[in-house]
């Protein structure tokens, strides 16, 4: 029998990254050439997209009203009331927004994501596309990757307009800040920009949590087990990726 | 079918061989799966490849269908060695490949009508109305018609296998590769399923090649028979002469005792 070394971490991190790369690649050559059919992205923007909306929805709402009940005590008590309104849009804007949907987007459709590609291939589904001659690559992970990066800026839309309404709800019952005050402040405190680079942001959460799904999906190994330990991987790495890109983003769009 | 000491090469013409495996090596992580495994099928021809479980049978499939890429030797289709190939080269040889899974693999999400015309649709320029017809007639070849618009967890295990070589024979394949055709199924599904192999193999001519430890299945299709034992291919030929082999190790396996040179 042959022994081969186990290979060490560097290996590993360079093995997974090289193939993630690959696999991204592939994906948007066969975007580039139009080889990706419109249903199935429809089909995965639906399934992927609009089911993650609920859960997205409750997050912005719980999280842009703590963030004004804070700023709105703090306000009240320096005087500086005009500013809650911009506080909380800015942050929303530019981080939480695209941060929290990318994350409970990486929750929900990143975890459904490898669950569905990982028992595909534990049940020879995969292989059976790759022996009628058939990419899988194009079939099951294109639509994907593409469906999140549509739809991911689009429900961090919907984070940013139900995170700055309950900032203002909350603005307006704990302190009594009026509507003109809390969204003339929203105006004043934000640029255009702070919005569209919150949506290319997104994009790239919608990107990174997609292709990290399709590829610990695709690595899945044995059974059931194969396929709890791909769903979690996906979670867990999409996560940290979200979080390095979100600083590398900030730097890059906000300097 | 011959068995090689030493690397036979592309087959010559006149060996009307569709599919070579010379010296065929390959290895998962630590583990050696196909060690110097050398065979021949005949075009036209059904090869049986019987073994223990684990012994590397599936493996030998997907080594010829590509998607395996063995780590010593060669395997030529139809004359060309296929080992260096891309992927792209690979897709162009899989299209006239059919694969009939284990477990069916069939996609969940599809109908049985549209597992069935999904290589169709891909490979071919066919219109709606010819696919749809294509699909019927080779449903209804394989006594499905009546389940068309059903999903494949609606069917049984033996209708499941069936709709599975519907799909790797719609597209009339130069070769196709059964895996474990009859594998859990009962005695009467599995003479269904015996009957069904041979009716494709009379109407299509292919170059098949079944993996199964189910000998009676074997016996009963195989044009020849070859014995894989720990990743290599230790005898074979027809039917007749694989019962009467002398190799000890074949003979404990035909006879399904547990006193012999296999270790247990």
């Amino acid at each position: 029998m042959i022994q081969r070394a186990a290979p060490n971490p560097f290996s590993r991190f360079f093995g997974y990254a090289g193939g993630v790369t690959i696999m991204l690649g592939d994906a948007f050559r066969y975007m580039f050439t139009l080889q990706v059919r419109l249903t199935d992205v429809l089909r995965q923007a639906y399934f992927l997209g609009v089911e993650s909306w609920p859960i997205i929805v409750l997050t912005s709402l719980f999280t842009g009203a703590v963030i004004s009940l804070e700023t709105a005590k703090a306000a009240v008590q320096n005087g500086f009331t005009e500013y809650v309104g911009s506080s909380v849009a800015y942050g929303t804007f530019r981080e939480l927004g695209p941060l929290l949907t990318g994350i409970v987007f990486a929750g929900r459709a990143g975890a459904a994501i490898a669950a569905s590609l990982g028992a595909m291939k534990v049940t020879e589904q995969i292989e059976a596309f790759q022996s009628m001659g058939v990419s899988p690559v194009k079939v099951l992970v294109t639509p994907r990757v593409l469906a999140c990066i549509v739809t991911v800026p689009m429900l961090t839309v919907f984070a940013d307009i139900i995170g700055i309404s309950a900032g203002y709800y909350m603005a307006h019952w704990v302190a009594g800040i009026p509507q003109y005050t809390y969204f003339h402040s929203v105006q004043q405190g934000t640029e255009p920009s702070d919005f569209y680079n919150g949506l290319i942001k997104a994009a790239v959460f919608g990107m990174v949590v997609s292709i990290i799904a399709c590829y610990e999906g695709f690595r899945t190994e044995g059974g059931a087990d194969g396929v709890g330990r791909s769903t979690t991987n996906a979670v867990v790495t999409a996560v940290i990726l979200i979080f390095a890109f979100n600083f590398v983003l900030s730097y890059v769009l906000f300097r | 079918m011959i068995l090689q000491e030493e690397r036979a090469g592309p087959p010559r013409p006149e060996e009307d061989v569709a599919i070579r495996l010379d010296r065929i090596g390959l290895r998962y992580e630590e583990k050696i799966v196909l060690s110097d495994c050398s065979v021949d099928c005949k075009r036209g021809h059904v090869t049986g490849i019987i073994g223990l479980s684990g012994a590397g049978k599936s493996t030998i499939l997907r080594v010829i269908n590509g998607l395996r890429h063995p780590d010593a030797g060669a395997v030529y289709i139809n004359g060309d060695d296929i080992t260096g190939w891309d992927e792209h080269e690979l897709i162009e040889m899989r299209k006239k490949m059919g694969f009939a899974f284990q477990y069916s693999a069939l996609f969940d999400s599809m109908t049985i009508a549209e597992n069935v015309a999904y290589p169709l649709w891909e490979h071919t320029t066919m219109t709606r109305a010819q696919i749809d017809k294509r699909v019927s007639d080779t449903l209804e070849a394989l006594g499905l018609s009546e389940v068309e618009g059903s999903l494949p967890g609606e069917l049984s295990g033996g209708m499941q296998k069936r709709a599975g070589f519907a799909r790797a024979i719609v597209n009339d394949p130069e070769i196709i590769l059964f895996d474990e055709p009859t594998s859990g199924l009962d005695p009467i599904m599995t003479h269904i399923i015996v009957t069904t192999i041979k009716d494709i193999q009379s109407r299509l001519k292919a170059t098949s090649v079944v993996v199964s430890h189910d000998l009676r299945s074997i016996y009963a299709l195989s044009d020849t028979v070859a014995m894989l034992f720990e990743g290599t291919i230790i005898e074979s030929g027809t039917v007749a002469e694989i019962r009467r082999s002398p190799n000890p190790i074949v003979q404990q396996f035909l006879q399904g005792s547990e006193l012999g040179p296999i270790p247990l």
